[in-house]
């Protein structure tokens, strides 16, 4: 992005107000006393975008309005107005701005943008990445559900696409192609629908081939004290006769038993083992979204402290709970998982909705059991089928337009912290590697791409998302040479079949996620990252390779020949020319003996500290730059470091550092003589 | 005393053993007089072979006359062995308890190991004082190496040699020491060569609570000085520990009296405080109740990481002091033997590329631990599970690997080494058939003749088979100081160690092996392009010769 770009944006939108570009705005760094860097910030209509005065580098931070969670103006001391801009992506922005007036204003436009109301305020509305209409279109159909069903292997005897739920007239959060037992009739469907919250009826969400076992979804029953519903049994029951090898199943509810209780007050509730035939009942004990919203709250809490120590850290994280929450979504996830592929058992799932809980269990337990779902392909699959197509409610989770604080919920943050936490027990098991996660993180929030828009299917059409706007997963797709895991190999053993997790107490495999939580904080992630070292390993060993053959190919060439320029051998004709007296060069054939000496081929950089004289530099922030220019534009935040001591001099400065270590830091001096 | 009197049952039978990872095993049990080995009847089934001074802690449980003996290692292992009879057991538990605690060095294994492998280089000599210096006397006439220490007289911790200001005679050195606790008088730990700025250390001075001075003290820290520059004095105490001390006759340099030094104050934590963490810690780790969602909060309490926070924070004090300020700085706590060298040895870790080779660490742990006199036979008697409780029983050295392994985890292409061996190293210092982690000093490990009657770490380890499991396949030398991040979230649990014997590392085992392959691949290919790019160079040429004519 130009320097210009954002002086463009201003006249091209017109934003003629006062407060649209304000000056020698202080951008603090957060987590060091470092000096804070001096600058513009500007106000379009869809970013906020910091530009340091720096002439020769001016570093830009873009943040689109759609990724601010708060925005808070903190008292007015002699600096100037602190504005304090937290994002869903876990940016804090700290901005000083030296007249309160300015403050205010940019704090009231903020508070209107950062809370669009319509649809069409939205970014992916306007944003134009310059693919013409086909290349769009392309990129809606790279995800395909239907393809997806039948590699699971259905339809089959005992599974089909059934047409009820056509044009929404069963559930409108369901999707129109829904997997259900062959022998479930319509009326059973309609029926059993009926009896369920929302009308969310049971439909297959996954299958598994070599077991014949599935896993079924759907929200809770309305069974209150002592209702039945009959076809809802005939449902179950259906789903049960759909894999001959078990003559039980799974019915799991993921809350936790007192919610569930407390539902049947309410005419709602769980199945009653009694009334349903052959059916083992379990509750897994997953808290409900406003739980999980005020974990991750006092985590991040504990993520902004200045300076914490190692107690108020720990302290704060197991008070969070919030890990103790991701091993109970993975350890539902495992049962299932474990039922699936050992017992060989049909698993029926529901929360309340079935929507939050049921969409992470399933989506965990899928990945688990099936390989494909932790390639790059695959997985968008897996999300595109569990949270996008049965109804996850983005909209309402993420807070994409302005409306109930209530109904936001990192249910799908938490999704995809189970994932990461996989790929660290299992690091040959993903084909992608930690980036991709977290840029789906970010473009879940960024509303840059339609994907994630709405809360069903059902509103996705009625808007015309996929005409008006780009598909996420084509864009990673396209950009897939960043996401790559290096360790991944198809053929490796971790790679194939089930993962099974250690269940045994194992708490301390779970840890705390800082390349999600503290991304922004450059200072605290490794400084050299082995997932980019490898892949420029593997890079060059690919250019090895090309270049072996061409060498080899050219060195045959050559002894071949010789070997025919015997006289009398020639062909006529014989392009003479292009090879001319090779003759001399049969002596080496097969010479071991060339292997002393010799020049070594110059490489692809790839060391891992190069560049800064006076310290190691961050490798990962350099291949952000490339690969998601909109993400780039935010990775340029200062390194954070705990404190003076350990902070890298380096960490984003683009200052040249020889005359570092003649020209002490005023900081440091304050901190010595502290 | 014949070792023969301690082992009262030399052989069991029908011994089982259970231990982390691997199925039960049924065999015979034999005591050595420095090992406990089961071996078994099946062929494949690998042996036990176990130093006795590897043991921590036994406890005994009888059910009927079946005995359990319960053995935690050093290593912070833990086995189980259940053996039939109760006087076969009772005698075995006796017999190991005294073979583990013998109280005499010269009776320890080292003593009596014989090496199976051919000795190419001789560890005792690889890392020289002498050799040390030269390193940096080039560019340098300020420094020069001193044997005042020779018969150590002056300092019994020190080394016979050392190096000191050039302009210090012996005579002021012999007056300083007298004025350091222990003897311990300012020498020269590092010496930067990019700014010419030097890291040197000490032991409090006895300054007392009248304030007593000592011109030749001061003189010579004052000589590490350029003009008009300052220095500073990191105290590892707390500024209340430092003034408690004048009260025993320690004490710290006053600001009166040396005017051009700066004194900061952390607080490293020393002695049981530190052994009563890795109890804790251990506890924590071995916890199988299926009640662990307090797992954090027994994490936090064991106060491990904040140790390693505080001692990483204080290395880069220095480190930033030395590099970023241009200024000298004087290291010390009260005897300058444990949180001294740890920031001292962690301070070079972040400045000194060659630190971070397994040459330069092997040379950094004998000059900044081993030379420096570090009492690793006091410190290291007992780890995680010691019931003695003894003051002097510390996990400094341990805490100090830690740290390492915590930059190398930030820093994961830096380092010539892999973290199997800071593990190594960690072992060794607890028990060893080497003699180098034996005594607490050179003056006695020169009495104990260790380098006569001992074989040294480093003549095995740098063998080049041995050693090939110790090479980090990421590494890239880095010229360039590495400044790691002590906040919290960047420091995490050494799971290498700590949960080692706790969780199978199966799969991160495979992820080792697999980036090994990609990087061997790559230098392969790399030597086939290269052998066949000269073969066609060659070729060409010598087509060209042909051609010219």
């Amino acid at each position: 992005m130009g320097k210009a770009w954002a002086a463009v944006i201003r006249t091209v939108l017109g934003l003629g107000r006062p407060w649209d570009a304000v000056e020698n705005v202080r951008l603090m760094d957060r987590m060091s006393s470092k000096k804070p860097a001096l600058g513009t910030l500007y106000l379009t209509a869809s970013h906020v975008i910091f530009v340091e005065n720096v002439p020769e580098t001016r570093k830009e931070t873009w943040i689109l309005h759609s990724e601010i969670s708060s925005i808070e103006k903190q008292a007015t001391t002699a600096g100037g107005c602190p504005l304090l801009i937290r994002c869903k992506n876990f940016q804090v922005l700290h901005l000083v701005v030296p007249q309160e007036r300015d403050c205010q204003d940019v704090y009231i436009s903020l508070l209107r943008l950062a809370r669009p109301v319509k649809y069409e305020e939205l970014f992916c509305f306007s944003f134009n990445p310059k693919l013409d209409k086909e290349e769009r279109e392309q990129g809606w159909t790279l995800v395909d559900l239907r393809e997806e069903y039948k590699r699971m292997g259905t339809p089959n005897s005992y599974w089909h696409l059934s047409d009820v739920n056509r044009d929404y007239r069963v559930c409108d959060s369901y999707p129109t192609d829904v997997y259900v037992p062959r022998s479930a009739t319509a009326h059973i469907i309609v029926g059993s629908s009926k009896f369920r919250s929302r009308r969310r009826f049971p439909a297959l969400c996954y299958y598994c081939k070599d077991t014949n076992a599935s896993i079924c979804r759907s929200s809770q029953p309305l069974s209150g004290f002592s209702a039945r519903c009959l076809e809802d049994e005939q449902m179950l029951q259906a789903i049960r006769r759909a894999n001959p090898g078990s003559d039980f199943m799974y019915v799991v509810d993921t809350r936790p038993k007192l919610n569930a209780m407390a539902n049947r007050a309410a005419g709602k509730g769980y199945e009653n083992e009694d009334n349903y035939a052959n059916i083992k009942f379990q509750f897994i004990g997953i808290e409900n979204i406003h739980v999980m919203r005020s974990s991750l709250q006092k985590m991040l809490e504990v993520c902004e402290l200045r300076s914490p120590s190692m107690s108020d850290f720990l302290w704060g994280l197991e008070n969070s709970g919030w890990l103790k929450h991701i091993k109970a979504i993975l350890d539902a996830g495992v049962f299932i998982a474990k039922a699936v592929a050992e017992e060989g058992t049909s698993v029926l799932v529901h929360c309340s909705d079935g929507w939050d809980r049921t969409a992470q269990v399933c989506s965990v337990a899928s990945l688990l059991l099936d390989p494909h779902y932790r390639t790059l392909k695959g997985f968008m699959v897996l999300i595109e089928k569990d949270w996008i197509s049965f109804g996850h409610k983005f909209h309402h989770r993420y807070g994409h337009l302005d409306g109930d604080p209530k109904e936001i919920s990192p249910v799908i943050d938490q999704f995809l912290e189970c994932v990461w936490q996989l790929t660290e027990q299992f690091p040959c098991a993903f084909e992608f590697n930690e980036r991709f996660l977290v840029h789906i993180q970010h473009h879940i929030y960024s509303c840059q791409f339609g994907t994630f828009l709405c809360n069903s299917q059902k509103e996705r059409r009625e808007l015309r998302i996929q005409e008006r706007t780009h598909s996420l997963w084509a864009h990673l797709w396209k950009n897939r040479a960043d996401y790559l895991n290096p360790l991944f190999r198809a053929d490796h053993s971790q790679a194939r079949g089930t993962l099974r997790p250690p269940t045994s107490p194992c708490n301390f495999t779970y840890k705390f996620w800082s390349g999600m939580y503290n991304r922004f904080e450059k200072g605290m992630q490794p400084r050299q990252s082995v997932t980019d070292y490898l892949m420029a390993v593997k890079e060059e060993t690919q250019q090895l390779e090309e270049e072996l053959q061409v060498l080899e190919e050219r060195l045959e060439k050559i002894h071949k020949i010789p070997l025919s320029d015997t006289p009398g051998n020639r062909e006529p004709g014989a392009p003479q020319s292009k090879c001319p007296g090779l003759s001399a060069s049969t002596p080496s054939v097969g010479n071991p003996a060339a292997d002393s000496g010799g020049q070594p081929k110059s490489s692809p950089s790839r060391s891992p500290s190069q560049g800064d004289d006076d310290s190691a530099l961050i490798l990962t922030q350099e291949n952000l730059k490339s690969s998601d220019p909109d993400l780039s534009a935010n990775s340029d935040q200062e390194s954070g470091v705990e404190d003076l001591s350990c902070r890298s001099p380096s960490g984003g400065e683009c200052l040249p550092s020889e005359d570092s270590g003649k020209d002490p830091d005023p900081d440091e001096a304050v901190f010595l003589t502290a | 005393m014949e070792f023969a009197e301690l082992i009262k049952t030399p052989r069991v039978d029908n011994v089982v053993l259970h231990r982390p990872f691997y199925p039960a095993v049924e065999g015979t049990l034999c005591l050595t007089g420095h090992h406990l080995i089961l071996s078994s009847r099946q062929d494949n089934t690998e042996e036990l072979w176990l130093l006795h001074s590897n043991i921590d802690s036994i406890e005994k449980r009888f059910v009927g006359s079946l005995g359990t003996i319960i053995i935690k290692c050093k290593d912070l292992r833990i086995i189980q062995l259940d053996i039939p009879g109760m006087e076969e057991c009772l005698n075995i538990a006796s017999s190991i308890e005294a073979l583990s605690t013998l109280d005499s060095i010269t009776l320890m294994y080292p003593f009596f190991y014989r090496p199976m492998f051919e000795v190419v280089e001789d560890g005792w000599h690889t890392f020289l004082p002498e050799r040390e210096f030269e390193l940096f006397s080039s560019v340098t006439n300020e420094w020069r190496l001193s044997y005042v220490n020779k018969d150590f007289t002056v300092c019994p911790s020190y080394p016979p040699i050392v190096t000191v200001p050039s302009c210090i005679d012996d005579e002021a050195l012999r007056k300083v020491a007298t004025f350091r606790h222990g003897g311990r008088f300012p020498v020269l730990s590092y010496y930067h060569k990019k700014n010419g700025m030097v890291m040197i250390r000490s032991s409090q001075p006895l300054t007392g609570t009248n304030g007593r001075r000592c011109k030749e003290d001061e003189k010579l820290i004052n000589a590490t000085l350029r003009a008009g520059k300052r220095g500073y004095v990191i105290d590892t105490r707390s500024l209340n520990v430092a003034q408690q001390a004048r009260a025993k006759g320690g004490g710290f340099e006053q600001e009166a009296h040396y005017p051009q030094w700066r004194r900061i104050h952390k607080s490293i934590e020393r002695y049981h405080i530190l052994q009563e963490s890795l109890i804790k810690l251990v506890e924590a780790c071995n916890d199988q109740s299926h009640n662990m969602d307090r797992w954090l909060s027994k994490l936090e309490a064991s106060n491990w990481l904040t140790h390693i926070k505080e001692i990483l924070t204080t290395a880069c004090l220095a480190a930033q002091c030395i590099d970023r300020e241009g200024a000298s700085v004087l290291i010390h706590g009260t005897e300058g033997t444990d949180s001294t060298l740890q920031v001292t040895s962690l301070a070079q870790i972040i400045l000194e590329p060659r630190c971070r080779t397994i040459r330069g660490f092997e040379a950094l742990i004998e000059r900044e631990w081993l030379q420096a006199g570090h009492p690793f036979q006091q410190r290291c008697a007992q780890s995680a599970y010691s019931n003695s409780k003894q003051k002097w029983e510390a996990p400094v050295f341990f805490l100090f690997l830690d740290c390492v392994w915590q930059i190398l985890r930030q820093f994961p292409c830096s380092f010539e080494f892999n973290e199997h061996f800071l593990i190594l190293l960690f072992e060794h210092s607890y028990a060893s058939q080497f003699g180098t982690f034996l005594g607490n000093n050179e003056s006695e490990r020169c009495k104990l003749k260790l380098q006569q009657k001992t074989m040294s770490l480093w003549s095995w380890v740098n063998r080049p088979s041995e050693l090939s499991k110790f090479i980090n396949p990421l590494f890239e030398a880095n010229s360039l100081v590495i400044w790691p991040s002590v906040a919290p979230q960047s420091l995490q649990l050494w799971e290498g160690v700590f949960l080692r014997w706790n969780r199978s590392s199966k799969y991160l085992d495979e992820a080792y092996e697999e980036m090994t392959n990609i990087i061997e691949y790559n230098k392969e290919l790399q030597a086939k392009v290269n052998t066949l790019r000269r073969q066609l160079a060659e070729l060409e040429t010598e087509d060209g010769m042909q051609e010219s004519p």
